[in-house]
């Protein structure tokens, strides 16, 4: 029996799944897929920034373009730190594929003229 | 080393309006602060009240300079252009046994020379209908004022350095000794040589004439704490009004302030430590308590900011403005608390012209000119409806300040000045950039981001208030 | 001076909802008036995702979201003025702007949309005992620092509030280099979406602290440490309890207060909101000015702000119209367990169903929300679970507005 608190939407739902992997507590089927990743393979997307090399003190938004191992964050943004862009930017431009091999890119996610 | 004539310790209220006064002579002048502005104690964090002088005990400094500092305001503020409105006062009683008091009062400012009024109570409750409504009667001052003390100071000491007098700041006196015919004054940073010196060191006046000979007087601070309110509406008071005073002071105001807002202070506790800004919510809550009991309606929900304030309270419960005993060219003005911010103008002038002048040859300068260039601001352009300036000046549209409406100009032009604010706070006294409801919460990286700029700095460096109040500790993401 | 039939104050996500609903229902003559370089507000500095699940069913980041919106205002060719602030406005709708480039601005509007969002409560709102030394800093300053410009406030954090933004930034502060201590909360329970204390404390092992507040900060020049102190159930603080813990930095997430200091000049009524009093309409007391958004009340999910935005657009192009017939004022009131409810009053003569948006006061449990007029019982709605931090939309069918009587109730039941 593990516990867990939903993250696919506002409602936040508390999902319980026993030891022959059922899930209840969900209000939808996206509650049981995250309940069934969170105990396998736990996966998130993360959103960070990278600098704008010809802008003073100005960043402009990134994220994965898919689900990253929990475990992997940190390395993510490591490397992550280390990328810069120039403006101007648009939404879903790649910054770097294939990050660390994960098979996910970093996408810009903010226009800078 | 270049030897000055006159050197000022303390670039609070007192010593910029000595300063003031001796830069119309042709002599030289050197401002010291241990600050990194000036005015960022106690002329900072008071009651900004120009008091029309009932209360002191007649026949002492305080009475005198009181009296005499608050017929200067108008000249003053006209020429160094700051904020400043005789807005009246009434000290009011609620109980029939202290309208005896009251008359006790009017007795007092007549001895004084000070013009007031005692009203009952129909005639309290007509001009001020937020009143307890048990209001018994009240010492009516018309000659009492309200004034951006802020800007006093800075437009002071701005015009007396567009004057010639030098400013040294973040500069904290360790030691003066006399030479043969001159002062070394030892700073944390530099040394200093004068022919005189005059102390001016608001709360550590004592310590500073202590290092020259015994004195027989000491600092002995009151903390005092107080509410700023919003400047939502008009009206919640129109005078600045004063509970009976104490062996305390003057007791707890509410009053409103130059830029509108309202001011609900000040507690009056001894503490040791002139350093000591902490503010307590015991204290607060007896503020709060107090205060209401004059005007039951204030709307504490719209407190935007608390702060204390050091007052300067001397042993000899009066202000101390004499030579030292073994030298003339010493000079102590110390003990400066309340009234000390009104009579200011007139112990610069008579430091000057009673003490220094008898031990100094003062030459007049041709050239002195009494009026700091003028400020522009979008906010008096929107109450005077008139937007020729704005609109002919670049920066003067561009709004940084949402809560204040303090635009991009009035902060480079504060930069540009010959005492130009340092860190986040100086610049927010100066402008009111930070200053409203939301207390800089939307415009202070902008802030930031301009004064870095403008220093050639990192924004790393900028500092909130002192040396070493950084407000950002460490840039992300350097790139390549 | 120039005219405008709508002026919509504030390009967010309420301002651009608005005007795009106007301009489809025919009202051509728009200028939305932005004090900032770009359109979106606040939603820029959102780099975070989560927003967009209701709206466009998939979740998207702040910059992404309003992306969306500035396409529509573009595509629309609706007008918009950036780095302009509105100075000051009057009741027969003359506003006044400063504006970047061109000086100071009137514009004498036919009807005018409020949208200027909401403020962060400041130190000195909630007066925080102790020095007074820098590092003590908003949750949404701190991250407009971090997201916009690069620079961290703090390395080593205490953040007090539990609202979402103080969680977001908890986690936004770890990812880049950051130490955050704890989250600590004055009220025993949490402010922000379970999911959030899901994904951004407990994924980092952030500790998140109940009925615990500060008492008091030191420190000289910058913060040195923060005393935290259980409090009781009357909030106040029990001696013995401290928790002494160094750190550089405080963040306050301790609450949003709606930006309404133009409506000053106007003398608007208010509500407990803190925000305009509105009808179904989204119109304030003051007749052709309509608010929507944070700066009515506070929203916790940007797609319901986005609504909002909608329906107040949709009110003035039905004012400019000519098509609200203004008939008796139904007030609405909130009574037991509710805190607010919005709007706070329903037009006698209106012919669409009219949603109530309303908070509870504090968290419960199998409640009846029971709307009920002169006595009579309207309509009675189960609800599970209710908390503070959510806000909860009822729809009342039009059908139901002829049963209305002075005024209108909403008030919580136990099943």
């Amino acid at each position: 029996m593990k516990e867990f608190t939903c993250i696919i939407c506002p409602r936040g739902c508390r999902l319980t799944v026993d030891d022959n992997m059922n899930v209840t507590g969900n209000t939808c089927p996206r509650g049981k897929q995250y309940a069934i990743s969170e105990l396998t393979n736990p996966v998130r997307t993360i959103t960070s920034s990278v600098r704008v090399n010809n802008r003073d003190d100005l960043l402009v938004s990134v994220k994965t373009s898919g689900s990253i191992p929990k475990g992997k964050i940190f390395e993510v943004m490591d490397e992550i730190n280390k990328l810069s862009v120039s403006a101007p930017t648009r939404i879903g431009d790649i910054v770097k594929k294939d990050i660390l091999g994960l098979g996910v890119d970093i996408l810009i996610t903010k226009n800078i003229d | 080393m270049e030897r000055f004539d006159v050197l000022i310790i303390g670039a609070g209220v007192t010593g910029a309006m000595i300063a003031r006064n001796l830069a119309k002579y042709d002599i030289k002048v050197a401002l010291l602060d241990k600050e990194n502005d000036v005015g960022n104690l106690t002329s900072n964090a008071n009651s900004a009240i120009v008091h029309s002088g009932y209360d002191p005990v007649p026949g002492t400094n305080k009475a005198k300079f009181n009296v005499l500092g608050n017929a200067m305001f108008d000249q003053i503020c006209d020429e160094l252009d700051v904020s400043f409105s005789r807005v009246g006062s009434l000290t009011v009683a609620l109980y029939d046994e202290q309208l005896k008091i009251l008359e006790d009062l009017a007795k007092r400012s007549k001895e004084n020379g000070v013009k007031v009024e005692l009203l009952n109570a129909e005639q309290v409750k007509k001009m001020e209908p937020n009143i307890n409504p048990c209001v018994k009667g009240a010492l009516f001052a018309p000659t009492a004022g309200i004034v951006d003390v802020f800007n006093f100071v800075v437009h002071a000491v701005e015009n007396a350095v567009d004057n010639g007098v030098k400013l040294f700041l973040n500069q904290k006196v360790t030691s003066i000794n006399k030479e043969k015919d001159y002062y070394v004054v030892k700073t944390d940073k530099e040394t200093f040589e004068s022919k005189m010196v005059i102390n001016a060191a608001g709360c550590f006046a004592d310590k500073i004439a202590e290092m020259v000979e015994p004195i027989d007087w000491k600092i002995t601070p009151r903390k005092g704490e107080y509410f700023v309110l919003d400047h939502y509406k008009a009206g919640l008071v129109n005078h600045v009004i004063f509970p009976l005073p104490s062996e305390k002071g003057k007791g707890i105001l509410v009053t409103m302030t130059t830029s509108g807002n309202y001011l609900v202070g000040p507690s009056s506790e001894l503490d040791e430590d002139p350093s000591d800004y902490t503010t307590d919510p015991m204290t607060l809550r007896n503020v709060r308590a107090q205060a209401s009991e004059m005007v039951p309606s204030i709307p504490f929900n719209q407190v935007i900011r608390v702060f204390a304030g050091s007052r300067p309270t001397c042993t000899r419960h009066d202000f101390v403005i004499e030579y030292s005993k073994k030298d003339k060219y010493f000079i102590n003005v110390g003990g400066i608390e309340s009234p000390g911010f009104v009579s200011s103008p007139a112990i610069g002038e008579y430091v000057v012209e009673q003490l220094v002048k008898p031990v100094l040859s003062l030459k007049e300068k041709k050239d002195f000119n009494p009026r700091v260039r003028r400020y522009h601001r979008l906010y008096s352009a929107m109450n005077d409806g008139d937007y020729k300036f704005v609109n002919e000046h670049e920066n003067y549209s561009e709004i940084i300040c949402n809560c204040e409406k303090v635009t991009l100009g009035e902060i480079l032009d504060a930069l540009d000045r010959s005492v130009p604010p340092q860190s986040v706070k100086a610049l927010k006294r100066r402008t009111r950039a930070g200053y409203g409801r939301c207390q800089g919460g939307f415009c202070q990286p902008r802030v930031v981001l301009i004064l870095a700029k403008h220093y050639g700095v990192s924004p790393l460096e900028i500092n909130y208030d002192g040396e070493f109040s950084p407000i950002l500790l460490k840039k992300i993401k350097e790139g390549k | 001076m120039r005219t405008v039939d709508l002026l919509i104050i504030g390009g967010g996500s309420a301002g651009m909802a608005a005007a795009i609903q106007a301009k489809k229902e025919g009202i051509d003559d728009i200028l939305i008036v932005e004090r900032d370089e770009h359109l979106g507000g606040i939603l820029n500095q959102c780099i975070h995702n989560g927003f967009g699940l209701t709206e466009f069913k998939e979740e998207l980041t702040g910059p992404e979201y309003l992306s969306r919106f500035v396409k529509q205002v573009e595509e629309l060719k609706i007008p918009y003025m950036l780095n302009s602030m509105v100075i000051s406005l009057t009741k027969d709708k003359i506003v006044t702007i400063s504006n970047k480039e061109e000086g100071v601005l009137e514009y004498k509007a036919r009807a005018i949309i409020m949208a200027t969002g909401c403020y962060e409560r400041s130190a000195g709102a909630i007066q925080i005992p102790g020095d007074r030394c820098s590092g003590i800093i908003t949750a949404g300053t701190a991250q407009k620092y971090l997201n916009i410009h690069g620079y961290l406030c703090g390395k080593r954090i205490v953040i007090l509030g539990s609202g979402d933004i103080g969680l977001i930034m908890a986690r936004r502060l770890t990812l880049e280099g950051a130490k955050v201590i704890c989250v600590s909360e004055l009220m025993p329970y949490s402010n922000g979406l379970n999911r959030n204390i899901a994904q951004c404390l407990n994924d980092y092992n952030i500790p998140l602290y109940l009925s615990r507040s500060v008492s008091k900060v030191i420190g000289k020049n910058r913060l040195e440490k923060v005393i935290l102190t259980a409090v009781d159930d009357k909030m106040q603080f029990i001696p013995g309890t401290d928790m002494e813990i160094e750190c550089d930095t405080l963040i306050l997430s301790v609450g949003l207060i709606p930006y309404i200091s133009l409506l000053d000049y106007i003398d608007c009524p208010t509500s407990s909101t803190k925000g305009a009093k509105v009808n179904e309409h989204m119109e304030t007391m003051i007749d052709g000015i309509f608010s929507c958004g944070n700066c009515l009340h506070v929203h916790d999910v940007v797609d319901f702000v986005t609504d909002e935005g909608r329906l107040a657009g949709h009110g003035a192009a039905m004012y400019l119209k000519d098509q609200l017939q203004k008939g008796d004022a139904i007030n609405v009131l909130p009574k037991d367990g509710i805190g607010y409810v919005v709007p706070q009053q329903i037009d006698r003569n209106n012919q669409e169903d009219v949603t109530f948006k309303f908070r509870v006061r504090r968290p419960v449990k199998d409640m009846n929300l029971i709307i009920e007029s002169n006595g009579q019982l309207i309509a009675k709605i189960f609800k599970p679970v209710l908390i503070p931090s959510e806000m909860v939309m009822v729809k009342l069918s039009k059908d139901k507005l002829p049963l209305l009587g002075e005024e209108v109730s909403l008030r919580l039941e136990e099943r």
